[in-house]
């Protein structure tokens, strides 16, 4: 029987793959990796695509990832997978976006009622109205 | 006499709030499920990084991240947690109540504060309270993403990174279990040192392309993945907090409905004795 290796695939929002794998390919910040069982602790950036693993009994398995870490340890591998491809103006503009939505509830008090949950939901109106229209637009 | 007809209609509105509140329930019960389910999926995530990040702060590095290193404390922040919407019971209450407490111990001390808010009930209560307000996320709805609250973060990480606050910690409701949640304020930065479990160790990893640049890749995740913890964390709260407060709203709802139905009869009854009573008397008469 072929060496494994324990691998996990976690991500902050869900736990992708666990199990016993005879090899890993991964597309790492510097390149190309190949990973086999008795690997030495490694730890690297990796970048968006796809992971292809084969697991215990040759079984070939295919994993997206958007970007993440890889820890490689002699018996135990793990991918710290992203959710979503990300980028550093992406974050910026998040931020950002955040930054001033503090500034416009902030700025709204003194109104008695509940201002910040009103414009809320007349904003997730609006959004589902768009829709509602783009469905029509399209039939 | 009042009305047999006004007690009527009272019941019926009555009876019909307790059916919107014990379909409340119903759904609340479900959805706490999911989110249970999504805080025990989360964790993975971030014990996989704890780990990591212990072996490399424990590691011969002579980088040190301003992540991990105290500095004297002149500002500080916070992330506040809270939830969306009301109708569950006194949770958003409770922790508003912890925040204003740390706030007053941290204003003995001359400590400034900055607040990032997520959920409207956050926004709500500083609007009214006061507070440096920096950042501001709601509407994650019940299934959040973690994509919600990396702008958040972010603002509250370039806050660190440039030195205007000292110390960021988180607030939310700890899911404990259904009857309990519990308000918790936990510190995220710099890394509270029990968090990298001091273990020996001769080895170190190799690094690609060097550890700086993965330590702070990892660091900025980790506070990420720690803050959406928090609000799968609270969103289970929220929902079980819920389901208690409308589970005692139907019950309340119910015994209401006993009472006025016994006024209604003994009401009913009164009318017809008093009827009886004026035909005896009118057939008397003639």
């Amino acid at each position: 029987m072929a060496m494994t290796v324990q691998l996990d695939v976690v991500s902050a929002e869900e736990k992708i793959f666990s199990g016993l794998v005879e090899s890993i390919q991964v597309t790492g910040s510097e390149g190309e990796l190949g990973i086999l069982p008795g690997h030495i602790p490694l730890l690297t950036g990796i970048k968006p695509g796809m992971v292809r693993i084969v697991k215990q009994f040759g079984e070939e398995h295919l994993i997206y990832v958007a970007g993440g870490v890889l820890e490689v340890q002699p018996h135990t591998v793990t991918v710290l997978a992203d959710v979503a491809v990300r980028a550093e103006d992406l974050d910026e503009q998040a931020a950002l976006a955040a930054q001033k939505r503090a500034t416009e509830v902030m700025q709204n008090a003194g109104a008695d009622f509940n201002y910040a949950e009103a414009a809320a939901q007349l904003a997730e109106a609006i959004a589902q109205l768009r829709l509602i229209q783009k469905l029509r637009g399209k039939n | 006499m009042a009305g047999a007809k006004e007690i009527k209609s009272k019941i019926g509105s009555i009876n019909n709030t307790r059916k919107i509140t014990s379909a409340m329930e119903k759904v609340a019960v479900s959805k706490m499920r999911r989110a249970q389910e999504r805080v025990a999926q989360s964790r993975p995530y971030a014990e996989g990084m704890r780990k990591v990040i212990g072996n490399i702060a424990n590691g011969n590095l002579e980088y040190r991240h301003p992540f991990l290193t105290e500095r004297p404390v002149k500002n500080v922040g916070y992330i506040v947690i809270s939830t969306d919407r009301g109708l569950c019971g006194g949770l958003n209450t409770n922790e508003f109540k912890r925040v204003a407490l740390a706030l007053k111990s941290w204003k003995e001390q001359g400590v400034n504060a900055k607040f990032a808010v997520i959920g409207n009930k956050a926004s709500v209560f500083f609007r009214r309270f006061g507070g440096n307000v920096v950042a501001q996320q709601s509407g994650s709805g019940d299934t959040p993403r973690l994509a919600d609250v990396i702008g958040s973060v972010r603002v509250m990480l370039n806050e660190y990174s440039e030195g205007r606050i000292d110390k960021l910690f988180i607030v939310y409701n700890n899911f404990i279990n259904t009857m309990k949640q519990e308000p918790v304020i936990e510190q995220l930065l710099p890394l509270p040192k029990a968090e990298l479990s001091a273990r020996s160790h001769s080895w170190d990893y190799i690094y690609e392309p060097d550890p700086k640049v993965i330590l702070d890749k990892l660091l900025e995740r980790y506070v990420e993945s720690q803050v959406y913890q928090g609000v799968v964390e609270n969103a289970a709260s929220e929902q079980a907090a819920r389901m208690v407060a409308m589970k005692a709203a139907t019950d309340n709802a119910g015994n209401l409905m006993d009472d006025l139905k016994l006024v209604y009869n003994k009401a009913r009854q009164a009318a017809i004795t008093q009827e009886l009573s004026e035909i005896v008397a009118g057939a008397a008469a003639v």
